[in-house]
């Protein structure tokens, strides 16, 4: 009846995992009960949880990647602790049985649902109202994707309470990967989570590829899109190309531990090098799916701050695309050390080195947009500066390992692990954040807090350096990733430094979620409120409507003659908003609960195939299908915004504008 | 008040981390062969071919951050520039010209410290042949020319190449020495190849780089490296163990072990790696010296008590 699944699946014997429980049940209940209390069910409902808003959406998509941060961090932290003691026969605080799962989960979150979550977030943000629409091309898919994501999510942190996560990296290696050396639940929760998430991600990318192709302002032609639309283009593009390919590989493993089938096993014809090639040509190209969004957010976020328009806009954009096409041609290098002979070697490691070519341009775009500026210090460019200069350094460091030669010795070894922290943090999360200062107060119709997003800034830098330059010493010295104790006496003070580093992310995450709390508690102080949907003096379209933006963005469809659409307007004394024209009823997507009852479906689904609770999973899988149907059939989805509602909001901006220009 | 307290503290930090760098020995840019040694070589230049751009690039950067601050109001302001047809010569030209460098000593590289290329000593010595086998979770060693075999330590003598074969007889390991230079991955019924040579005597850290499950950790091994009459002796006192590696012993040593002790035996039955790569190859193994496939004895085989 209930499969594999039986009291036993309950870590009832280890206290840290009994206490996350009772900590996350008592937090969760008290949210659940002020939400009851404030009878706020229904507004949540209505409001958020079925809306196909793309703003609505985005918010939701950057609570969840916060969420996602506060678990993946308490994972790195852990780890860092146990590594700052399990040293010379102490064999720290946390079994290899629990510190596998550790790592593999931490990197499993911070990719799939830090990263991901906070990069479509971004794109749900920005990307419709940068090209002057009105929602995406596919609103009701847009709300399945968050679904998908969030009930994948659930679905790993479910894997907390109820048996165990993989142990097995956040990309499950086979042969360790397979039943043989797997048996138990956890590598099965890592499958059913990236799958379903799979499929959120997926139609992201088509949603936004077919957004960007076919719903621009008119007027807006490809050389004068926003950088930012422009990454979130190449990125959606990388996405259609390469999760697909993801996914085949885990449903491959799956298909291996499922139903006995021999793709990945040491036995029976098997290859584990076919999944090492397939995980990383998604693998590769996925790092630039993440890191493009946050070149973009930079390429707004430089130019507005700086008061002058990006240096070598055609630049920027033939490097954004010819990384993207580069970024297939790399995958080998993430395993130079299979054997492989030294022409295959060569040529993945110089592919490697030339996309830091455009790479190295972009920076220097940047750099000479600040040149020349009037460079103003908001939260936001705090995060950009910080960035050129973290990212450089990793920029290097990455073409150290490209050259196959060097590789051969700092391969898997913490040299490695504090590249890619030092190109992630500092270039995704660094972006991600930067953007999220940079819109919030066109989303929110508020602005964040500038104090508190300042010291959160100094926080992540300061910490990053001392978290993570130990380990590219401690990669010299030859200590690789994912061991769990050591007895070399020279690693020690170098682990000792890292936990000081993580102790001073720790300070960081805390100044930012103190940032969010003081931002909403001050959110209705005059010098915090945007009024004038154009707080930093912005370029692009978006700056131009209200903030928060009406439902439908923009009342009529703006124009767009040039590049930085909004400056060219302000400056030639055009009015984008057109205000006072003859408003037309604006045609809208509904509200739906298709999204959230596949995504509860799905996460049905999931759990029970993990468990192998053969009906349920039925049951799951049904509804998924069931819902789609009725979706596909279900004809009353969209309605009219009447023209006079239209010109009542639109008015009421109009006058609040004027009363600000008046003041 | 408070962001420039940190700022001096992070000052501080990077001063304590070079003066701690300057006592700590870092393994692998302090070699002890010629492998590791063109490693380190090849790492030095690069990063110095690569500070002619991050250098100035970091400096570029805090500078005009600092320089075009709004309250400067002396700094000159041009806020429709935005292009210039000789710095973007610049920009692309010079990060070109230094890839095409390290694309150039890539190539080269690639080609003289391929793993597989064997290695020439200075001694004319007949290079040592060990065979490694990746277990859960220990490193047995072969050694077919002399007829011993141990666990989790390997002799080497000094300035004599070593040809290593490499598999595992279960999940995948990497063998690595960082003392000694570049790493190769051992996977079951694969073999790849190594070649190192130890040009000083030592006791150096082996280790497996990557991970391979509950007793990673511990996955260790002395690479010890000595004189001839010192490694002769050595292989007499393997020689002396009581214990025997043959068909029969072989699976209760590679059950899964954790921080297994080191272990010596004085006779391995020949073929025994062989037959551990041809296990999950149905019976075949690929013959180094043709490159052609041959059956291996199918009685050792079913003797072996295959795993899956």
């Amino acid at each position: 009846m209930l499969g594999r699944l039986s009291l036993s699946a309950i870590p009832l014997d280890v206290p840290i995992l009994v206490g996350t429980f009772i900590g996350v049940l008592i937090v969760g209940v008290a949210v659940l009960g002020l939400i009851t209390y404030y009878g706020k069910w229904g507004y949540l409902w209505k409001e958020w949880f079925t809306s196909v808003d793309h703003k609505r959406l985005a918010v939701m998509y950057i609570v969840l990647a916060l969420v996602a941060l506060a678990r993946g961090f308490a994972d790195a932290i852990m780890m860092r602790t146990q590594l700052a003691l399990a040293y010379a026969g102490n064999p720290g605080y946390l079994p290899p049985h629990h510190y596998d799962q550790i790592f593999s989960a931490h990197g499993t979150i911070m990719i799939f649902f830090l990263a991901m979550a906070f990069m479509t977030g971004l794109f749900n943000f920005i990307v419709p109202l940068q090209i002057g629409a009105r929602d995406v091309a596919y609103p009701f898919l847009n709300n399945l994707s968050f679904w998908m994501t969030a009930v994948a999510f659930m679905l790993v942190n479910i894997s907390l309470f109820i048996g165990e996560f993989s142990q097995c990296g956040w990309l499950a290696y086979p042969p360790l990967s397979e039943m043989q050396f797997s048996p138990g639940v956890g590598v099965d929760y890592y499958i059913w989570a990236i799958q379903i998430s799979g499929v959120g991600t997926l139609l992201t990318g088509v949603n936004f590829f077919v957004t960007i192709v076919k719903m621009r302002a008119p007027g807006m032609t490809w050389l004068k899109m926003p950088v930012f639309t422009w990454t979130a283009f190449c990125s959606s593009i990388l996405i259609m190309a390469t999760f697909p390919v993801l996914t085949v590989a885990v449903a491959l493993l799956g298909l291996d531990r499922y139903f006995g089938m021999h793709f990945f096993t040491n036995d029976g014809g098997g290859n584990q090098m076919l999944y090492l090639n397939l995980i990383w040509a998604w693998g590769h190209p996925e790092v630039y799916i993440l890191v493009l969004p946050a070149f973009g957010v930079f390429s707004e976020v430089v130019p507005a701050f700086s008061g002058k328009p990006l240096f070598g806009y055609k630049t920027m954009v033939y490097a954004t695309c010819s990384i993207m096409v580069l970024s297939f041609l790399v995958w080998v290098h993430h395993f130079f050390t299979m054997g492989a002979g030294p022409d295959v070697n060569a040529f993945f490691g110089i592919a490697t080195m030339i996309i830091s070519i455009p790479t190295g341009v972009k920076l220097f775009n940047w750099l000479f947009t600040m040149y020349k500026g009037r460079i103003q210090y908001h939260a936001c460019m705090y995060w950009a500066v910080g960035f050129m200069v973290v990212f450089t350094i990793g920029g290097m460091t990455g073409v150290m390992m490209a050259i196959p030669g060097s590789d051969f010795v700092l391969h898997n070894s913490l040299f490695l692990i504090a590249h890619f922290h030092n190109v992630i943090i500092g270039g995704v999360y660094f972006g991600y954040v930067c953007g999220m200062n940079f819109w919030a107060p066109k989303v929110l119709g508020f602005k964040m807090n500038e104090a508190w997003g300042i010291r959160a800034f100094w926080f992540w830098l300061v910490g990053f350096f001392f978290a993570f330059m130990p380990l590219y010493v401690l990669g010299f010295e030859g200590m690789t990733r994912r061991i769990n104790h050591y007895d070399n006496p020279a690693w020690h003070p170098w682990m000792l430094i890292a936990e000081v580093g993580a102790v001073l992310i720790l300070f960081g995450v805390v100044c930012q979620l103190m940032q969010i709390f003081v931002s909403i508690r001050d959110c209705n102080k005059p010098e915090n409120r945007d009024f004038t949907g154009d707080p930093w003096n912005g370029r692009t379209l978006e700056w131009s409507t209200s903030s928060p933006p009406p439902v439908y963005n923009y009342a009529i469809v703006p124009h767009v003659s040039s590049l930085d659409a909004f400056t060219h307007d302000k400056e030639n004394g055009i009015d984008t908003r057109q205000a006072g024209a003859q408003y037309e009823a604006i045609h809208m997507p509904k509200n739906t609960a298709s999204g959230i009852s596949a995504g509860a479906f799905a996460l049905i689904f999931g759990f029970a195939a993990v468990w192998y609770i053969w009906w349920l999973a039925a049951i799951g899988l049904v509804g998924v299908i069931a819902t789609v149907i009725a979706r596909s059939a279900n004809k009353d989805i969209d309605y009219y915004i009447p023209a006079e509602e239209v010109a009542r909001i639109e008015n009421e901006h109009t006058r609040k504008l004027m009363a600000q220009a008046a003041e | 008040m408070k962001n420039k307290l940190l700022a001096r503290t992070a000052r501080l930090g990077g001063l304590s981390s070079a003066l701690l760098l300057a006592g700590c020995e870092l393994d692998v840019l302090d070699p002890k062969g010629p492998v590791g040694e063109g490693i380190k070589t090849l790492i030095t230049t690069s990063v110095v071919a690569m500070l002619i751009v991050v250098v100035p690039t970091i400096i570029l950067t805090l500078w005009f951050a600092w320089q075009y601050r709004q309250s400067n109001t002396s700094a000159e302001y041009l806020p429709k520039w935005s292009h210039s047809n000789k710095i973007e010569v610049v920009i692309w030209g010079v990060p070109s010209l230094i890839i095409l460098f390290l694309a150039v000593i890539t190539y080269q590289t690639c080609h003289s410290l391929d793993p597989y290329k064997p290695l020439e000593a200075e001694s004319n010595a007949k290079p040592l042949h060990v065979q490694v086998v990746a277990q859960d979770w220990k490193w047995l060693f072969i050694y077919p020319e002399q007829g011993i075999a141990t666990v989790n330590q390997l002799a080497m003598p000094v300035n004599t190449p070593v040809d290593f074969d490499i598999t595992s007889d279960s999940v995948m390991n990497s063998f690595f020495i960082p003392r000694l230079g570049s790493m190769i991955y051992a996977m079951a019924g694969m073999q790849t190849q190594l070649h190192l040579l130890a040009s000083e005597p030592g006791d150096y850290m082996g280790e497996s780089a990557n991970y391979s499950g509950r007793g990673f950790s511990d996955m260790r091994f002395h690479a010890l490296a000595m004189s001839n009459d010192e490694f002769n002796a050595w292989v007499e006192k393997v020689r002396a163990s009581s214990e025997q590696l043959d068909s029969q012993t072989y699976p209760k040593l590679a059950a899964p072990s954790e921080a297994n002790p080191v272990e010596y035996f004085a006779h391995v039955e020949p073929g025994m790696f062989n037959t551990i790569v041809a296990k999950y190859n149905n019976g075949m193994v690929m013959d180094k010296s043709t490159g052609k496939m041959i059956q291996v004895q199918q009685s050792a085989m079913s003797d072996m008590n295959m795993k899956e």
